[in-house]
């Protein structure tokens, strides 16, 4: 008799969708010769003295576990550089803990505050993981779209008319994945407002912060009276090319970090070693190599933002981050067949907008994360693919 | 100079054909705009050419050995270092002259088809120069990292999944 397996999968965890991504993933894997825009990771490689810094450790001997919430001395370089860079201060001992990428620290700052029915509201278009980590937490994810007419940018309105009594925490990513949209301190002040007057939480997402463009970037814990609200997330992956090491972090509450941490060490210990002492080296002495990649990635925006307007692919220009956003609608296809399409007859992997939530529809990701040789011919085909459409 | 115009030297110096439009669109100027930057630094000698990094091993059929020699002079009364300099620099088969602190005080890299000519162009024309003390020549086995360019590194490498968050 065959096992049926369904009988033991957790309800909570069927009902999961599957993520859009991982269609596309599987498609593109199957074609040769494609030009991807759908890699939501920079090009380059780890900066050497990172890759030098965790070998060494290794060839030190340090190998064996960390404290729990990290190593002491990275630690500090994280509150050191939240102050210098961010203006914000969290003690090293208690109030920052380092995890296994942001992706931890969402799922433990989620399970470390929610009961079950309490309401989250997320942004829309937005990181594929964010409803599915509520959920799991036993969360109700509560979407709020943004349109591109606005900028794709929060509307404190909409935000509003959607808290309900049941309503525990938002989720707000800034620079944002997919849109590329980056929210000023004027755009964000009102917003901090409603979250104090509805008493909220807000897990604010700055993985993309160093790669902003243009003003100054504000973290959301800055605001006033936001720092006790906040749960600051980010992590090494984006600013520092280091996707692959797992590490993140997370700032906050001295009360909220210890309920972080208390899930941290039942599940997972510490953080990698070998990947805390890289960080160590990336936070001292990786300045220098974050600039040279926002430097690049500011160039691939602007060619790419000019490519897409040339094209009338009407689009927001990406503040930060190193997405862009344009819209398809003018080729009255959806975002999954456009982008499937666009890769069978032209071979370039875009991610149709609508993985990224319903207000994602009529658009497709671009990553600009590539060579510029790769984006010119990518834009070629693009171009080609679209005068196709509406010819 | 102003922050673009540095931008434009550094795109120019990784890729000296890199097209004028490609480079407006990157730093958010004018085809225009540019032209006329690359113009001034053309005139005002801060771009002196454009050349192009060649791995010569990987050309099956050319021949060619570089050697980086060590050079110690004595310097001339009123000339100092220049002059010497100079007689060396404007042979052909000197590629570049620096003035060094420590052992030696000039180094020189000269380019030859062989080993033999190389040494016949130490033995005749350098070391014979009068002032001249020294010389400590030492032939480039191989090249792995020039100009900033790491030879041999697969254009290709991309290790990233297609697709991902
Ligand atoms: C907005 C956002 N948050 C978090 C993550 C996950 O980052 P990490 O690699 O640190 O887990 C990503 C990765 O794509 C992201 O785009």
């Amino acid at each position: 008799m065959s096992l049926d397996t369904s009988r033991f999968i957790a309800e909570h965890v069927d009902a999961l969708k599957p993520s859009g991504i991982r269609r596309f993933f599987d498609l593109a894997s199957t074609m040769d010769n494609v030009i991807s825009l759908g890699v939501g990771e920079p090009d380059f490689v780890t900066p050497w003295n990172v890759i030098e810094a965790s070998y060494h450790s290794l060839e030190q001997g340090y190998t064996a576990y960390t404290a729990n919430a990290g190593l002491m001395e990275l630690r500090e370089l994280i509150s050191d550089y939240l102050k210098t860079t961010y203006s914000v201060s969290y003690r090293p001992a208690d109030q920052v803990i380092v995890t296994v990428g942001a992706s931890q620290a969402i799922d433990i700052a989620l399970r470390a505050i929610l009961n079950p029915g309490d309401e989250v509201i997320i942004v829309e278009p937005c990181f594929v993981a964010y409803a599915s980590a509520v959920s799991l937490a036993g969360g109700v994810p509560v979407s709020v779209g943004t349109k591109a007419e606005n900028g794709f940018k929060l509307q404190p309105e909409e935000l509003e008319s959607a808290v309900t009594p049941k309503t525990k925490a938002i989720i707000l990513c800034n620079p944002n994945n997919p849109t590329g949209t980056m929210l000023n301190r004027e755009e964000l002040l009102p917003i901090a407002e409603l979250i104090e007057a509805h008493d909220l939480l807000v897990l604010s997402d700055e993985i993309y912060a160093e790669l902003s463009y243009e003003a100054d970037y504000v973290s959301f814990s800055s605001l006033p009276n936001m720092q006790d609200r906040t749960i600051l997330i980010s992590g090494f992956s984006k600013s520092f090319a280091m996707t692959g090491w797992r590490l993140g972090y997370a700032a906050g509450p001295a009360e909220l970090i210890q309920a972080m941490t208390k899930i941290h060490q039942y599940t997972i210990m510490c953080a990698p070693t070998m990947a805390q002492y890289g960080a160590v080296e990336a936070l001292r002495s990786g300045a220098a190599s974050v600039e040279h990649m926002r430097k690049s990635y500011r160039q691939r925006r602007n060619f790419v933002t000019s490519a897409f307007e040339e094209m009338g692919l009407m689009t927001n220009r990406p503040g930060g981050a190193f997405y862009i956003f344009p819209s398809i609608k003018e080729t009255g296809m959806s975002s999954e067949a456009f982008a499937e399409a666009l890769l069978i007859e032209e071979k370039v992997a875009v991610v149709p907008g609508s993985v990224f939530g319903e207000s994602g529809e009529g658009y497709i990701r671009c990553s600009y994360a590539t060579s510029m040789k790769q984006l010119t011919e990518a834009m070629k085909r693009i171009k080609r693919f679209v005068e196709k459409q509406q010819a | 100079m102003d922050k673009k115009e540095i931008e434009i030297l550094e795109l120019l110096e990784k890729n000296g054909r890199m097209d004028v439009h490609m480079i407006a669109r990157m730093v958010e100027l004018s085809v225009e705009e540019v032209e006329a930057a690359i113009r001034k630094f053309e005139e005002m000698q801060i771009v002196h050419g454009y050349s192009t990094l060649i791995d010569w091993t990987e050309v099956r059929g050319y021949e060619g050995v570089t050697a980086m020699i060590d050079v110690k002079v004595t310097p001339v009364r009123g000339k100092g270092f220049d002059d010497v300099a100079e007689r060396i620099y404007r042979f052909p088969e000197v590629k570049a002259v620096y003035l060094m602190s420590g052992a030696y005080d000039l180094s020189v890299s000269v380019e030859g088809k062989t080993m033999s000519q190389v040494a016949r162009f130490v033995s005749e024309k350098l070391s014979t120069l009068d002032t001249v003390i020294s010389t400590t020549t030492h032939f480039i086995l191989k090249k792995y990292k020039h100009d900033g360019i790491i030879f041999g590194e697969d254009d290709n490498n991309d290790r990233r999944m297609p697709v991902s968050p």
